[in-house]
Protein backbone atom coordinates (compact mmCIF):
# COMPACT_ATOMS: atom_id res chain seq x y z
CA UNK A 1 0.00 0.00 0.00
CA UNK A 2 2.76 2.39 0.91
CA UNK A 3 4.63 1.38 -1.83
CA UNK A 4 2.07 1.92 -3.89
CA UNK A 5 1.24 5.50 -2.35
CA UNK A 6 4.90 6.56 -3.39
CA UNK A 7 4.56 5.52 -6.82
CA UNK A 8 1.62 7.65 -6.84
CA UNK A 9 3.74 10.69 -6.17
CA UNK A 10 6.73 10.08 -7.76
CA UNK A 11 7.75 11.60 -11.05
CA UNK A 12 6.40 9.95 -14.08
CA UNK A 13 2.70 10.48 -12.73
CA UNK A 14 0.77 13.45 -14.01
CA UNK A 15 -0.74 16.45 -12.26
CA UNK A 16 -4.61 17.68 -13.20
CA UNK A 17 -3.74 21.58 -13.25
CA UNK A 18 -6.84 23.95 -13.71
CA UNK A 19 -5.95 27.63 -14.64
CA UNK A 20 -7.87 30.32 -14.84
CA UNK A 21 -7.72 31.49 -18.82
CA UNK A 22 -10.01 34.91 -19.94
CA UNK A 23 -10.23 37.96 -18.26
CA UNK A 24 -12.91 38.76 -15.55
CA UNK A 25 -15.05 36.43 -17.08
CA UNK A 26 -13.42 33.15 -18.27
CA UNK A 27 -13.64 29.75 -17.39
CA UNK A 28 -10.52 27.22 -16.03
CA UNK A 29 -8.99 25.15 -18.51
CA UNK A 30 -7.44 22.16 -17.15
CA UNK A 31 -4.33 21.12 -18.30
CA UNK A 32 -2.26 17.43 -17.68
CA UNK A 33 1.29 18.72 -16.23
CA UNK A 34 4.15 15.54 -15.13
CA UNK A 35 4.89 15.98 -12.12
CA UNK A 36 8.83 16.24 -11.12
CA UNK A 37 10.60 16.80 -7.69
CA UNK A 38 11.07 19.84 -6.30
CA UNK A 39 8.70 21.49 -8.78
CA UNK A 40 7.47 24.50 -7.85
CA UNK A 41 3.78 26.11 -8.98
CA UNK A 42 5.93 28.47 -11.41
CA UNK A 43 7.34 25.52 -13.05
CA UNK A 44 4.30 23.85 -13.41
CA UNK A 45 3.00 27.55 -15.00
CA UNK A 46 5.84 27.72 -17.79
CA UNK A 47 5.24 24.56 -18.45
CA UNK A 48 2.13 24.81 -19.49
CA UNK A 49 3.02 27.93 -21.40
CA UNK A 50 5.81 27.12 -23.20
CA UNK A 51 4.71 23.07 -24.20
CA UNK A 52 0.70 23.10 -23.93
CA UNK A 53 -0.70 26.30 -24.55
CA UNK A 54 1.21 29.23 -25.73
CA UNK A 55 -1.93 31.52 -25.04
CA UNK A 56 -1.72 31.39 -21.80
CA UNK A 57 -0.27 34.83 -19.83
CA UNK A 58 1.55 34.81 -16.54
CA UNK A 59 3.71 37.06 -14.81
CA UNK A 60 7.30 36.36 -13.42
CA UNK A 61 10.62 37.82 -12.57
CA UNK A 62 13.20 36.65 -10.78
CA UNK A 63 12.07 33.43 -10.07
CA UNK A 64 13.69 33.46 -6.47
CA UNK A 65 11.29 34.59 -4.15
CA UNK A 66 12.99 38.23 -4.10
CA UNK A 67 10.52 40.23 -6.31
CA UNK A 68 6.86 38.96 -5.21
CA UNK A 69 6.05 39.39 -9.34
CA UNK A 70 4.57 35.88 -9.64
CA UNK A 71 2.11 35.99 -6.47
CA UNK A 72 -1.03 34.20 -7.57
CA UNK A 73 -3.93 32.15 -6.43
CA UNK A 74 -2.94 28.54 -5.70
CA UNK A 75 -5.51 26.20 -4.30
CA UNK A 76 -7.70 29.10 -3.15
CA UNK A 77 -4.52 30.35 -1.28
CA UNK A 78 -2.75 33.33 -2.49
CA UNK A 79 1.07 32.80 -2.71
CA UNK A 80 4.44 33.09 -4.29
CA UNK A 81 4.20 30.56 -7.19
CA UNK A 82 8.14 30.23 -6.99
CA UNK A 83 8.33 29.47 -3.63
CA UNK A 84 5.24 27.15 -3.61
CA UNK A 85 6.24 23.46 -4.49
CA UNK A 86 3.65 21.18 -5.83
CA UNK A 87 3.99 19.21 -3.31
CA UNK A 88 3.12 21.04 -0.42
CA UNK A 89 -0.12 22.26 -2.20
CA UNK A 90 -1.38 19.69 -4.46
CA UNK A 91 -4.18 17.76 -2.43
CA UNK A 92 -4.59 15.02 -4.20
CA UNK A 93 -2.10 15.57 -7.67
CA UNK A 94 -4.97 18.54 -8.23
CA UNK A 95 -3.96 22.26 -8.69
CA UNK A 96 -5.94 25.32 -9.08
CA UNK A 97 -4.50 28.61 -10.00
CA UNK A 98 -5.66 31.92 -10.37
CA UNK A 99 -4.99 35.34 -10.92
CA UNK A 100 -4.86 37.57 -7.24
CA UNK A 101 -7.99 38.28 -5.59
CA UNK A 102 -9.28 41.37 -5.40
CA UNK A 103 -7.63 42.89 -8.27
CA UNK A 104 -9.17 43.35 -11.85
CA UNK A 105 -8.03 40.96 -13.77
CA UNK A 106 -5.81 41.44 -17.15
CA UNK A 107 -6.31 38.36 -18.80
CA UNK A 108 -5.33 34.62 -17.45
CA UNK A 109 -2.65 34.65 -14.03
CA UNK A 110 -2.12 38.88 -14.82
CA UNK A 111 -3.63 40.50 -12.61
CA UNK A 112 -3.67 45.01 -13.05
CA UNK A 113 -1.69 46.35 -9.76
CA UNK A 114 -3.05 50.13 -10.56
CA UNK A 115 -5.31 50.84 -7.56
CA UNK A 116 -2.78 48.67 -5.58
CA UNK A 117 -0.43 51.22 -5.74
CA UNK A 118 -2.87 53.89 -6.09
CA UNK A 119 -3.59 53.30 -2.55
CA UNK A 120 -0.17 53.33 -1.53
CA UNK A 121 0.05 56.81 -2.71
CA UNK A 122 -3.43 57.56 -1.05
CA UNK A 123 -2.06 56.39 1.94
CA UNK A 124 0.63 58.81 1.96
CA UNK A 125 3.34 55.76 1.74
CA UNK A 126 6.21 57.58 0.37
CA UNK A 127 8.88 59.71 2.12
CA UNK A 128 8.59 62.88 2.96
CA UNK A 129 11.67 64.77 3.89
CA UNK A 130 11.95 67.28 6.37
CA UNK A 131 15.76 68.77 6.21
CA UNK A 132 17.21 70.03 3.06
CA UNK A 133 19.31 67.90 1.54
CA UNK A 134 23.18 68.30 1.95
CA UNK A 135 22.90 68.56 5.50
CA UNK A 136 24.31 66.33 8.38
CA UNK A 137 22.97 62.76 8.27
CA UNK A 138 20.12 62.36 10.56
CA UNK A 139 21.06 60.08 13.26
CA UNK A 140 18.72 56.86 13.79
CA UNK A 141 19.28 54.78 16.67
CA UNK A 142 18.45 51.20 15.23
CA UNK A 143 17.21 49.78 18.69
CA UNK A 144 15.40 52.66 19.69
CA UNK A 145 11.46 51.98 19.81
CA UNK A 146 10.80 53.70 16.53
CA UNK A 147 13.09 52.24 14.55
CA UNK A 148 12.50 48.80 15.48
CA UNK A 149 8.61 49.53 14.23
CA UNK A 150 9.76 50.36 10.78
CA UNK A 151 11.94 47.31 10.61
CA UNK A 152 9.22 45.36 11.96
CA UNK A 153 8.13 46.44 8.25
CA UNK A 154 10.14 47.56 5.48
CA UNK A 155 10.88 44.63 4.31
CA UNK A 156 7.39 44.73 1.97
CA UNK A 157 8.21 44.33 -1.76
CA UNK A 158 4.38 45.17 -3.21
CA UNK A 159 3.80 41.47 -3.97
CA UNK A 160 0.38 42.01 -3.00
CA UNK A 161 -0.96 38.88 -1.01
CA UNK A 162 -1.74 40.54 1.82
CA UNK A 163 -4.15 42.83 -0.41
CA UNK A 164 -5.38 39.68 -2.31
CA UNK A 165 -6.33 37.80 0.80
CA UNK A 166 -8.33 40.76 2.72
CA UNK A 167 -12.12 40.25 3.29
CA UNK A 168 -12.07 44.03 3.94
CA UNK A 169 -10.87 44.73 0.83
CA UNK A 170 -13.29 42.82 -1.53
CA UNK A 171 -15.90 44.43 0.69
CA UNK A 172 -15.12 47.70 1.01
CA UNK A 173 -13.17 49.50 -2.55
CA UNK A 174 -11.65 52.31 -0.89
CA UNK A 175 -10.35 50.66 1.83
CA UNK A 176 -6.29 51.23 1.77
CA UNK A 177 -5.39 47.52 2.64
CA UNK A 178 -2.73 45.87 4.71
CA UNK A 179 0.53 46.99 2.69
CA UNK A 180 -0.18 50.73 2.01
CA UNK A 181 -1.70 50.83 5.52
CA UNK A 182 2.09 49.02 6.76
CA UNK A 183 4.02 51.24 4.82
CA UNK A 184 2.38 54.19 5.92
CA UNK A 185 3.55 52.70 9.65
CA UNK A 186 7.23 52.33 8.58
CA UNK A 187 6.56 56.47 7.61
CA UNK A 188 4.96 57.36 10.46
CA UNK A 189 8.03 56.02 12.39
CA UNK A 190 10.79 57.51 10.52
CA UNK A 191 12.40 60.31 12.26
CA UNK A 192 13.20 62.17 9.35
CA UNK A 193 9.85 61.85 7.87
CA UNK A 194 8.07 65.09 7.82
CA UNK A 195 4.43 64.55 6.64
CA UNK A 196 3.39 63.05 10.14
CA UNK A 197 0.02 64.84 10.31
CA UNK A 198 -0.94 64.73 6.82
CA UNK A 199 0.04 61.17 6.54
CA UNK A 200 -2.42 60.12 10.26
CA UNK A 201 -4.82 62.19 8.25
CA UNK A 202 -4.49 59.83 5.27
CA UNK A 203 -4.84 56.74 7.07
CA UNK A 204 -7.88 57.37 9.51
CA UNK A 205 -11.25 56.32 8.93
CA UNK A 206 -13.83 54.31 6.89
CA UNK A 207 -11.25 53.80 4.27
CA UNK A 208 -8.25 52.96 6.38
CA UNK A 209 -7.02 51.52 9.29
CA UNK A 210 -10.08 52.09 11.33
CA UNK A 211 -11.63 49.61 8.88
CA UNK A 212 -9.51 46.55 9.55
CA UNK A 213 -11.60 44.53 11.95
CA UNK A 214 -7.89 42.04 12.93
CA UNK A 215 -8.95 39.23 10.44
CA UNK A 216 -4.99 39.12 10.28
CA UNK A 217 -5.18 37.04 6.82
CA UNK A 218 -2.71 39.39 5.84
CA UNK A 219 -0.15 38.69 8.89
CA UNK A 220 -1.22 35.15 8.32
CA UNK A 221 0.29 34.71 4.38
CA UNK A 222 2.68 37.52 4.02
CA UNK A 223 5.94 35.74 2.39
CA UNK A 224 7.90 37.85 4.16
CA UNK A 225 6.52 36.93 7.32
CA UNK A 226 5.76 41.01 8.50
CA UNK A 227 2.22 42.02 10.28
CA UNK A 228 0.32 44.59 8.42
CA UNK A 229 -2.24 43.86 11.46
CA UNK A 230 0.18 45.14 13.90
CA UNK A 231 1.30 48.19 11.48
CA UNK A 232 -2.74 48.90 11.72
CA UNK A 233 -2.92 48.85 15.27
CA UNK A 234 0.01 51.08 15.59
CA UNK A 235 -2.19 53.60 13.08
CA UNK A 236 -5.48 53.07 14.98
CA UNK A 237 -3.29 54.73 18.46
CA UNK A 238 -1.87 57.13 16.68
CA UNK A 239 -4.62 58.43 14.77
CA UNK A 240 -6.69 57.67 18.06
CA UNK A 241 -4.35 60.08 20.23
CA UNK A 242 -4.15 62.78 16.95
CA UNK A 243 -8.41 62.66 16.71
CA UNK A 244 -8.17 63.39 21.10
CA UNK A 245 -5.78 66.19 20.83
CA UNK A 246 -7.88 67.95 18.13
CA UNK A 247 -4.58 67.20 15.78
CA UNK A 248 -6.51 65.24 13.18
CA UNK B 1 -12.09 37.18 -8.21
CA UNK B 2 -12.98 37.07 -4.59
CA UNK B 3 -11.28 34.51 -2.20
CA UNK B 4 -12.68 31.54 -1.15
CA UNK B 5 -13.04 29.95 2.28
CA UNK B 6 -9.02 28.67 1.56
CA UNK B 7 -8.25 31.92 2.72
CA UNK B 8 -9.87 32.22 5.70
CA UNK B 9 -8.87 28.62 7.23
CA UNK B 10 -7.27 30.45 10.51
CA UNK B 11 -7.99 30.93 14.56
CA UNK B 12 -7.46 34.27 13.80
CA UNK B 13 -10.76 34.89 11.11
CA UNK B 14 -12.35 32.05 12.90
CA UNK B 15 -12.63 34.75 16.26
CA UNK B 16 -13.37 37.62 13.99
CA UNK B 17 -16.34 35.37 12.47
CA UNK B 18 -17.87 34.76 16.32
CA UNK B 19 -16.96 37.97 17.23
CA UNK B 20 -19.24 39.24 14.63
CA UNK B 21 -21.82 36.62 14.79
CA UNK B 22 -21.94 37.04 18.43
CA UNK B 23 -22.28 40.88 18.38
CA UNK B 24 -25.34 40.63 15.57
CA UNK B 25 -27.22 37.79 17.36
CA UNK B 26 -26.87 39.98 21.01
CA UNK B 27 -28.15 42.95 19.13
CA UNK B 28 -31.14 41.51 17.97
CA UNK B 29 -31.65 39.62 21.39
CA UNK B 30 -31.49 42.74 23.47
CA UNK B 31 -34.68 44.74 22.67
CA UNK B 32 -36.74 41.38 23.32
CA UNK B 33 -34.57 41.32 27.11
CA UNK B 34 -35.40 44.42 27.83
CA UNK B 35 -38.84 44.52 26.80
CA UNK B 36 -39.32 41.39 29.01
CA UNK B 37 -37.87 43.22 32.01
CA UNK B 38 -40.04 46.16 31.07
CA UNK B 39 -43.13 44.23 31.85
CA UNK B 40 -42.21 44.89 35.69
CA UNK B 41 -43.62 48.33 34.76
CA UNK B 42 -47.09 46.35 35.01
CA UNK B 43 -46.36 44.87 38.18
CA UNK B 44 -44.51 41.82 39.66
CA UNK B 45 -47.03 39.18 38.60
CA UNK B 46 -46.58 40.09 35.23
CA UNK B 47 -42.69 39.66 35.58
CA UNK B 48 -42.83 36.33 37.34
CA UNK B 49 -45.66 35.07 34.78
CA UNK B 50 -43.30 35.48 32.15
CA UNK B 51 -40.32 33.99 33.95
CA UNK B 52 -42.54 30.98 34.42
CA UNK B 53 -42.50 30.74 30.55
CA UNK B 54 -38.50 30.72 31.08
CA UNK B 55 -38.19 27.39 32.80
CA UNK B 56 -39.04 25.60 29.59
CA UNK B 57 -35.81 23.32 28.96
CA UNK B 58 -35.75 24.93 25.39
CA UNK B 59 -35.56 28.19 26.94
CA UNK B 60 -33.15 27.35 28.87
CA UNK B 61 -30.67 26.11 26.28
CA UNK B 62 -31.18 29.01 24.42
CA UNK B 63 -30.43 31.02 27.22
CA UNK B 64 -27.09 28.97 28.14
CA UNK B 65 -26.69 29.91 23.94
CA UNK B 66 -27.14 33.92 24.48
CA UNK B 67 -24.49 33.40 27.28
CA UNK B 68 -22.01 31.40 25.68
CA UNK B 69 -22.57 34.22 23.07
CA UNK B 70 -22.13 37.07 25.25
CA UNK B 71 -19.08 35.42 27.04
CA UNK B 72 -17.48 34.58 24.15
CA UNK B 73 -17.88 38.69 22.32
CA UNK B 74 -16.76 39.75 25.58
CA UNK B 75 -13.65 37.56 26.36
CA UNK B 76 -12.87 38.05 22.33
CA UNK B 77 -13.42 41.98 22.62
CA UNK B 78 -11.03 41.98 25.52
CA UNK B 79 -8.87 39.71 22.92
CA UNK B 80 -9.27 42.56 20.43
CA UNK B 81 -8.32 45.37 22.83
CA UNK B 82 -5.30 43.94 23.64
CA UNK B 83 -4.00 43.31 20.31
CA UNK B 84 -5.04 47.37 19.20
CA UNK B 85 -3.85 48.72 22.41
CA UNK B 86 -0.66 46.71 23.47
CA UNK B 87 0.22 45.72 19.77
CA UNK B 88 0.95 42.90 21.58
CA UNK B 89 1.65 40.02 18.35
CA UNK B 90 3.47 37.03 19.24
CA UNK B 91 0.99 35.61 21.47
CA UNK B 92 -2.27 35.92 19.15
CA UNK B 93 -3.30 32.37 18.87
CA UNK B 94 -2.88 31.82 22.56
CA UNK B 95 -5.26 35.00 23.07
CA UNK B 96 -7.72 33.28 20.69
CA UNK B 97 -7.27 30.01 22.33
CA UNK B 98 -7.75 31.73 25.47
CA UNK B 99 -10.95 33.86 25.30
CA UNK B 100 -12.67 30.60 23.52
CA UNK B 101 -11.59 28.70 26.83
CA UNK B 102 -12.56 31.66 29.06
CA UNK B 103 -16.03 31.37 26.98
CA UNK B 104 -16.97 28.04 27.56
CA UNK B 105 -15.75 28.18 30.63
CA UNK B 106 -18.49 30.58 31.76
CA UNK B 107 -21.37 29.00 29.62
CA UNK B 108 -20.38 25.90 31.51
CA UNK B 109 -21.23 27.56 34.32
CA UNK B 110 -24.08 28.62 33.71
CA UNK B 111 -25.45 25.76 32.46
CA UNK B 112 -24.72 24.11 35.39
CA UNK B 113 -26.37 26.69 37.91
CA UNK B 114 -29.48 27.11 35.64
CA UNK B 115 -30.32 23.13 35.16
CA UNK C 1 -18.55 62.12 7.37
CA UNK C 2 -14.76 63.57 8.18
CA UNK C 3 -12.06 61.00 9.18
CA UNK C 4 -11.45 62.89 11.67
CA UNK C 5 -15.15 62.10 13.19
CA UNK C 6 -14.95 58.44 11.81
CA UNK C 7 -11.78 58.16 14.38
CA UNK C 8 -13.87 59.46 17.18
CA UNK C 9 -16.65 56.79 15.82
CA UNK C 10 -13.94 54.32 16.54
CA UNK C 11 -12.80 55.71 19.80
CA UNK C 12 -16.37 55.64 21.35
CA UNK C 13 -16.84 52.04 20.29
CA UNK C 14 -13.50 50.97 22.11
CA UNK C 15 -14.46 53.03 24.86
CA UNK C 16 -18.13 52.06 25.21
CA UNK C 17 -16.00 48.29 24.46
CA UNK C 18 -13.96 48.87 27.62
CA UNK C 19 -17.02 49.87 30.11
CA UNK C 20 -18.69 46.84 28.55
CA UNK C 21 -16.13 44.80 29.63
CA UNK C 22 -16.61 45.53 33.22
CA UNK C 23 -20.68 45.61 33.13
CA UNK C 24 -20.83 42.38 31.00
CA UNK C 25 -18.28 40.70 33.61
CA UNK C 26 -20.47 41.71 36.71
CA UNK C 27 -23.71 40.73 34.69
CA UNK C 28 -22.75 37.26 33.84
CA UNK C 29 -21.73 36.72 37.75
CA UNK C 30 -24.99 38.14 38.79
CA UNK C 31 -27.12 35.98 36.35
CA UNK C 32 -25.09 32.80 37.58
CA UNK C 33 -25.44 33.69 40.88
CA UNK C 34 -29.26 34.20 40.76
CA UNK C 35 -30.00 31.28 37.99
CA UNK C 36 -29.44 28.84 40.99
CA UNK C 37 -32.51 27.49 42.87
CA UNK C 38 -35.08 28.77 39.78
CA UNK C 39 -35.25 32.31 38.56
CA UNK C 40 -38.46 34.95 40.24
CA UNK C 41 -39.58 38.26 40.03
CA UNK C 42 -39.37 38.58 43.27
CA UNK C 43 -35.62 38.13 43.63
CA UNK C 44 -35.06 40.42 40.85
CA UNK C 45 -36.55 43.23 42.21
CA UNK C 46 -35.60 42.58 45.95
CA UNK C 47 -32.36 43.37 44.07
CA UNK C 48 -33.27 46.36 42.11
CA UNK C 49 -35.90 47.98 43.76
CA UNK C 50 -35.39 51.07 45.26
CA UNK C 51 -31.77 50.38 44.51
CA UNK C 52 -29.72 53.51 42.92
CA UNK C 53 -25.98 51.62 42.59
CA UNK C 54 -27.65 49.02 40.57
CA UNK C 55 -30.16 51.20 38.61
CA UNK C 56 -26.82 53.18 38.32
CA UNK C 57 -25.38 50.36 37.16
CA UNK C 58 -27.99 49.21 34.44
CA UNK C 59 -28.36 52.56 33.08
CA UNK C 60 -24.47 53.06 32.73
CA UNK C 61 -24.63 49.41 30.86
CA UNK C 62 -27.68 50.71 28.70
CA UNK C 63 -25.50 53.45 27.54
CA UNK C 64 -22.50 51.63 26.85
CA UNK C 65 -24.36 48.94 25.05
CA UNK C 66 -26.35 51.36 22.95
CA UNK C 67 -23.01 53.32 21.72
CA UNK C 68 -21.25 49.98 21.37
CA UNK C 69 -23.78 48.21 18.99
CA UNK C 70 -24.88 50.88 16.74
CA UNK C 71 -21.34 51.64 16.08
CA UNK C 72 -20.85 48.03 15.32
CA UNK C 73 -24.15 47.13 13.14
CA UNK C 74 -22.51 50.51 11.24
CA UNK C 75 -19.08 48.31 10.58
CA UNK C 76 -22.04 45.36 8.84
CA UNK C 77 -23.94 47.66 7.44
CA UNK C 78 -20.91 49.31 5.56
CA UNK C 79 -19.34 45.79 4.83
CA UNK C 80 -22.04 43.39 4.24
CA UNK C 81 -25.20 45.42 3.00
CA UNK C 82 -23.18 48.71 1.55
CA UNK C 83 -25.36 51.28 3.04
CA UNK C 84 -23.41 54.80 2.03
CA UNK C 85 -24.06 58.44 3.61
CA UNK C 86 -27.77 59.54 4.75
CA UNK C 87 -28.84 55.28 4.78
CA UNK C 88 -26.78 54.31 7.37
CA UNK C 89 -26.71 57.18 9.52
CA UNK C 90 -30.55 56.49 10.19
CA UNK C 91 -29.67 52.94 10.84
CA UNK C 92 -27.31 53.47 13.18
CA UNK C 93 -29.24 55.93 14.77
CA UNK C 94 -32.56 53.54 14.85
CA UNK C 95 -30.00 51.31 16.35
CA UNK C 96 -29.07 53.36 19.73
CA UNK C 97 -32.39 54.61 19.44
CA UNK C 98 -34.51 51.70 20.25
CA UNK C 99 -31.64 50.00 22.45
CA UNK C 100 -30.97 53.20 24.51
CA UNK C 101 -35.09 53.65 24.61
CA UNK C 102 -36.17 50.16 25.75
CA UNK C 103 -33.22 49.89 28.00
CA UNK C 104 -33.98 52.51 30.33
CA UNK C 105 -37.40 51.91 30.30
CA UNK C 106 -36.11 48.65 31.59
CA UNK C 107 -33.97 50.10 34.01
CA UNK C 108 -36.52 52.17 35.46
CA UNK C 109 -39.11 49.35 35.54
CA UNK C 110 -37.10 47.07 38.02
CA UNK C 111 -36.38 50.33 39.77
CA UNK C 112 -39.44 51.81 40.67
Amino acid sequence: MATAAKAMDGPGQMLEVSVWRGGETGAYRTYAVPRLPSQTVLDVVTHIQRHLDPTLSYRFACRVGMCGSCAMSVNGVARWTCRTTVAKVAAGRRLEIAPLHNLPVVKDLVCDMTVFFDKWKRARGSFSPVAASGGDFAVVRPDSRARRAVDAGIECIGCGVCYASCDIVSWLPDYLGPAALNRAWTLINDVRDGAFRDRLRAVAGDAGCHACHTQMSCTERCPKHISPTAAIAGLKRATALAALRGEL
Amino acid sequence: MRADWHARNHPAYWAFVVHRLSGLLLTLFLPAHFLMLGQALHGEAQLDGLLRWTDAPLVKTAETVLILLLAAHLTGGVRLLMLEFLAWRNWQKALAAIAAGAAIAVGLGFALNVA
Amino acid sequence: MTAAAQTRLWLAQRASAAVLAFCVVVHLAVIIYAVRGGLSAAEILARTQGSLPWAGFYALFVVAVAVHASVGVRAVALEWLHLRGRALGVLVALVAAVLLGLGLRAVWAVYA
